[in-house]
């Protein structure tokens, strides 16, 4: 129990919202949409990991979501980097564009 | 140890050569330190002892330590193979610091003993490789190789993250031996989440290491990406994805193995049906290629599966891992040189027998190698992998394993038959440079010599 509401609705939450993001990145076209979905993912997890660190008494999950935060904000200035690369060369960041590698 | 603290100063210092003007320098003091690392690395094995540090989230022990040292020789012979590539640009020293920081998550990966230390291992060995696909600014394959690459490992990273955080949840500890006690501890009482858990890491990590139905993103990537760079992602990051892997579910999760393993044999099956069909009819090589990888991925899973609760088979993995990586050098070596002309269908290899004989002997040891053909070491890899199959109750997985391997022997030998029974549309010898000479015959040599004293290489990998 956290503040009186049971640690499987925090559990729940997190899920629905982690599920909402790879839905996302597996559905959307646009791809900073696709970025924000994965920063979706991301953020359900440190959710998760922040309430089982209460729930624990402990606070290696909440240092962990630190570094999960550094990492995100890392790779998503790699993907913009790529991404601007992309536009420059294609004028568009639709990923329906990205289709040149095949047989 | 010592050998994570090189790689990662020599990042450090490669960045530094742009600024103190040492840019020549800078490839012989790569080879050098990569050497020393190597050389570092090999000193502590001989010690025996482990060393644990940051509170016991890195521990190089034994096991840590081969694997480095495997991961060190293929960057060795990398680092030859691909300097031609990157002599002429501008941008050198930018390349060489991020295959270095790519190569301090992998060595990072052997050794992790906490899920702090596996999740920035993979990110600070994934990041430069997202950068480095998609290095060829004006390439718009290259561009969404890097792109496609980069939404795909972070989607895994989602899962990694979302499974670690499950795992917490349930045993309350990042370390891999806590997680270990508290499961035989709790024994059948862990709530399923915690299952959950397990199956999501499992799924992330078959990402990284491109085992179907987690594939689909390798073919293109491998096809985008400079040829270097996918000769850098299909050997030392597999290497370390595997290391990984096998630490993370032999150390953490071995108690609980029946909830996996199933998932795991057919994850197996399935890549070794999908790899090899889908690589036969391809008429790219780099892609034929990554297929080729996704099929070694299998193999090297099963001894992941024979492997649940003692390291008793680790030989045949870090044989199987030093063979395959040796052999892919060599192989994407070759390919580099053949089709510098962006010509990457089996057509470029036409007449290379006569074109450059040396090349294509080169060529035809590591395609036997890969395939799997007798005295080469990919041969001995291969019988290593089965021999440590046959205790186990997957029988039919090695019965599968050896008739799709008959598959793979016909892509393999599309390359031989183009080099020495097709006509070339010119006749014009292919030359190449000193160092792709060198690092050409040595890994060729390295590969018949692992197959020539297979049991000595092995007895050197028992724990």
């Amino acid at each position: 129990m956290l503040n009186g509401i049971s640690i499987n609705y925090y559990i729940l939450l997190s899920a629905v919202l982690f599920i909402i993001g790879a839905v996302g990145v597996m559905a959307r076209r646009n791809s900073i949409i696709i970025f924000m979905c994965i920063e979706l993912m991301l953020n359900a997890v440190n959710l998760m990991l922040v309430s089982f660190s209460t729930l624990h008494n402990d606070a290696k999950g909440q240092v962990f979501v630190f570094f999960i935060m550094a990492v995100a904000a890392a790779e998503v200035a790699v993907g913009l980097a790529i991404l601007s690369m992309i536009y420059r060369n294609i004028k568009n960041i639709d990923t329906d564009l990205l289709s040149n590698l095949k047989n | 140890m010592k050998g994570l603290l090189i790689v990662s100063g020599l990042g450090i210092l490669a960045m530094m050569a742009e600024i103190f003007k040492f840019k020549k320098l800078l490839f012989p003091l790569v080879l050098l330190g990569i050497l020393g690392a190597y050389v570092a690395n090999f000193m502590e094995w001989n010690s025996g002892f482990s060393i644990a540090v940051f509170d016991n989230m890195i521990a190089f022990d034994k096991v840590a330590l081969a694997f480095s040292g495997v991961i060190l020789a293929t960057a060795f012979f990398w680092f030859i193979m691909a300097n031609d590539y990157f002599e002429d640009m501008p941008t050198v020293v930018d390349h060489f610091s991020l295959v270095l920081f790519a190569l301090t998550g992998a060595l990072m990966l052997t050794a992790f003993k906490n899920m702090t230390t596996l999740f920035l291992g993979i990110e600070i060995m994934s990041i430069p490789l997202y950068v480095l696909a998609a290095s060829k600014k004006k390439d718009v394959k290259s561009n969404e190789a890097g792109f496609k690459y980069l939404i795909m490992g972070s989607f895994a990273s989602g899962f990694l993250l979302f499974g670690i955080a499950l795992v917490y949840g349930a045993t309350g500890s990042f370390d891999l031996m806590e997680i270990r006690a508290k499961i035989s501890e709790m024994g059948s009482g862990m709530p399923s989440f915690f299952y959950a858990g397990i199956i999501m890491m499992l799924i992330a990590m078959l990402f990284k290491v491109s085992a179907a139905p987690f594939h689909f993103w390798a073919p293109d990537v491998y096809q985008g990406s400079p040829t270097v760079i996918t000769a850098l992602m299909s050997t030392v990051v597999k290497t370390a994805a595997f290391a990984a892997i096998l630490r993370l579910f032999m150390i953490a999760f071995g108690g609980v193995s029946e909830s996996w393993s199933m998932v795991l044999a057919s994850v197996i099956a399935l890549s070794l049906v999908i790899a090899n069909f889908s690589a036969a009819v391809q008429t790219n090589v780099k892609r034929t290629l990554a297929f080729s990888s996704i099929s070694h991925a299998a193999f090297m899973l099963m001894v992941v599966l024979a492997n649940l609760r003692s390291n008793a088979t680790l030989d045949a993995l870090l044989y199987y891992s030093l063979a395959y990586s040796i052999g892919s050098i060599a192989a994407f070596g070759i390919i580099y040189n053949v089709t510098k002309n962006g010509d990457e269908t089996f057509d470029s290899f036409n007449g290379l027998g006569k074109r450059n004989p040396l090349m294509a002997a080169c060529m035809v040891v590591a395609m036997l190698s890969l395939a799997g053909i007798p005295i080469t070491a990919g041969f001995f890899a291969k019988y290593f992998v089965f021999t440590t199959m046959i205790g186990t109750g997957y029988k039919w997985l090695l019965i599968l394993a050896i008739l799709t391997s008959a598959v793979g022997v016909y892509y393999y030998f599309k390359v031989i038959i183009a080099m020495y029974f097709k006509q070339a549309t010119t006749e014009e010898p292919v030359t190449i440079e000193l160092s792709q000479k060198v690092v050409m015959i040595l890994t060729t040599l390295f590969t018949l010599a692992l197959g020539a004293v297979p049991g000595f290489v092995a007895e050197m990998f028992k724990f």
